[in-house]
């Protein structure tokens, strides 16, 4: 019995977290679209519902009633598994996301190893959709999406330990916490605009959407999607979007802190000062893929290797030796 | 305690039954995934004893990085012919002695590290004593392995850095005819360099040098 009052008040706590992330998907959808339309001075999905907001319901809706083909040669489970994988790990990461100081699914001690962890499995959704297809367009596509995400990850990596070590603590909330006196977009901008670049090429975004370059591999890993496993695929892809402007407002962004301690700032709840800076940083990556034309792959890696892994280690090195010489190092 | 239980023995069985089917699936990558299920639920278990920086850093390393190259090699090399044939033909005979030896002596291995562990319980204890007790164990694991164990930290580093620089030197080549770009030289091209203005007398042309 007390399991299962346990078990039910446990879910209940889920669904309160998931379900406004999987309606901000959503939303966000539709939120792109209109943003890329406007710079393009087009109007975008604006029928249905009031502004279009019902758009990608819409569009739901019509891949659920479309037929799920699966291709005769290709690895079933495998095939079937891909778009699962991708859409979960996408969306359990979002249970160490602290939306206010006492609003969080599980605060764990390791809660930026964990987010870390997850989106580097989030490398597995493609490989398994690309190789199961057994086709030479999705196998090309997942190859290039592995290399570029494991890639990137390295220097996320990295600039993440410039966080910590500002920090002194693996919890998300006392990274909140620390901001308090200043956010560390100040101090650590560099690391801030690369760790933004970075989560672009981690999440396929262009300009670094290699792994689906039509003009050149048709889909990448998706072409033999079809049906919900394809828009599966694509809500995993925007809900990992989603958790990446989440992860670039907490490190650097201050969380739910607001940005001046006044009596008019305080009447926002916490979380919606969260849901502001989610905001903010998703437009700048809509205005990024509207106006930056797509890299070509050796320039990916080069910027990845050669430019981003070499100026965070120094970064490291500097803030280290910033902290330790000032004696500000946290000290627990 | 139900639950834990509950929870160990489901992680426990099913870690046993993907190393099983690391070795018992026919196709290499299914081997390969199972091989990313084993370390999973291995992490799982980590994080069940509260181990959860091992468990995560066994997660980002593991899992992320290097299954990540295994199933590259996999899907690259199409070595799923080659284990189709150790299991059918004579040539199985040859792999089961090595195997046989490195299974031996990690098993010496465990005997020694459990027999240690259950015989001479003082020396753990005496260990986990100078630990702080009531920190994290992300800051247990740090103050341990950059004070007492900086030296043998610091070695394996470099014994992994002169891994990666060997590998790079025996895969890198130098191939001729590669048309390479210069970002600097592409960027500082100025404008006097890039056009010329000729005057082309006609009928007779111009010879400019390429």
């Amino acid at each position: 019995m007390e399991y299962i009052v346990l078990l039910f008040s446990e879910i209940y706590k889920i669904l309160y977290v998931l379900i406004p992330v999987l309606v901000s998907v959503a939303m966000i959808v539709w939120l792109d679209r209109r943003i890329w339309a406007f710079v393009q001075k087009r109007r975008g999905p604006n029928v249905v519902g009031p502004f279009g907001l019902f758009q990608t319901l819409a569009d739901a809706l019509k891949y659920i009633f479309k037929e799920i083909i699966i291709p005769a040669s290709s690895n079933k489970i495998i095939f079937i598994l891909a778009p699962i994988v991708t859409m979960t790990l996408a969306l359990i990461a979002w249970a160490v996301i602290p939306f206010s100081e006492d609003y969080v699914l599980a605060d764990i001690n390791v809660g930026i190893l964990y987010i870390f962890a997850i989106s580097s499995l989030g490398v597995y959704g493609i490989i398994m959709g690309g190789w199961a297809s057994n086709s030479k367009y999705p196998f090309l596509g997942s190859i290039r999406s592995a290399a570029q995400m494991v890639s990137y990850e390295v220097s996320i990596g990295v600039i993440i330990i410039n966080v910590l070590l500002c920090v002194g603590s693996l919890n998300l909330s006392d990274i909140v916490l620390a901001q308090e006196k200043i956010w560390f977009v100040i101090p650590l901008f560099p690391m801030f605009v690369i760790f933004f670049i970075s989560s672009l090429a981690e999440t396929n975004r262009p300009p670094f959407d290699l792994p689906e370059a039509e003009a050149e591999l048709v889909a990448g890993y998706q072409t033999e999607y079809s049906g919900m496993m394809y828009a599966m695929f694509w809500l995993g892809e925007y809900a990992n979007i989603l958790l990446m402007c989440a992860l670039g407002s907490i490190l650097f962004l201050g969380g739910w802190l607001a940005p001046l301690d006044t009596p008019l700032f305080e009447m926002i709840p916490p979380p919606a000062w969260l849901i502001l800076k989610i905001l903010f940083l998703f437009v700048l990556f809509a205005l990024i893929k509207a106006i930056v034309p797509r890299y070509r792959y050796d320039q990916l890696m080069r910027l990845g290797w050669k430019v981003f892994l070499p100026f965070s280690l120094i970064w490291v090195v500097l803030t280290s030796g910033y902290l330790l010489y000032f004696d500000l190092l946290p000290v627990y | 305690m139900l639950a834990h239980a509950i929870f160990f023995y489901f992680f426990s069985f099913v870690a046993i039954i993907s190393a099983i089917m690391v070795t018992a699936s026919k196709n290499t990558v299914h081997s390969v995934f199972f091989l990313i299920l084993d370390f999973i639920s291995i992490s799982c278990l980590f994080i069940m004893i509260g181990a959860e920086f091992l468990g995560m850093i066994m997660l980002i390393v593991y899992v992320g990085a290097v299954a990540v190259l295994f199933l590259f090699v996999v899907m690259m090399l199409n070595v799923t012919q080659q284990k189709n044939q150790w299991f059918k033909s004579s040539e199985t005979s040859t792999h089961i002695p090595v195997g046989l030896i490195v299974s031996l002596i990690i098993f010496f291995e465990l005997i020694i590290v459990i027999g240690g562990w259950k015989y001479k319980p003082d020396i753990i204890k005496n260990f986990s004593d100078s630990l702080i007790s009531n920190s994290t164990n992300t800051h247990t694991i740090g103050s341990v392995l950059y004070t007492e164990y900086i030296h043998l930290f610091q070695i394996s580093g470099m014994i992994l850095l002169v891994a990666m620089i060997g590998a790079i030197v025996l895969t890198f080549r130098k191939r001729e005819g590669v048309k390479r770009q210069n970002y600097f030289s592409q960027i500082s091209r100025e404008k006097n360099q890039g056009v010329e203005v000729v005057e082309v007398k006609s009928n007779e042309g111009v010879k400019i040098d390429v």
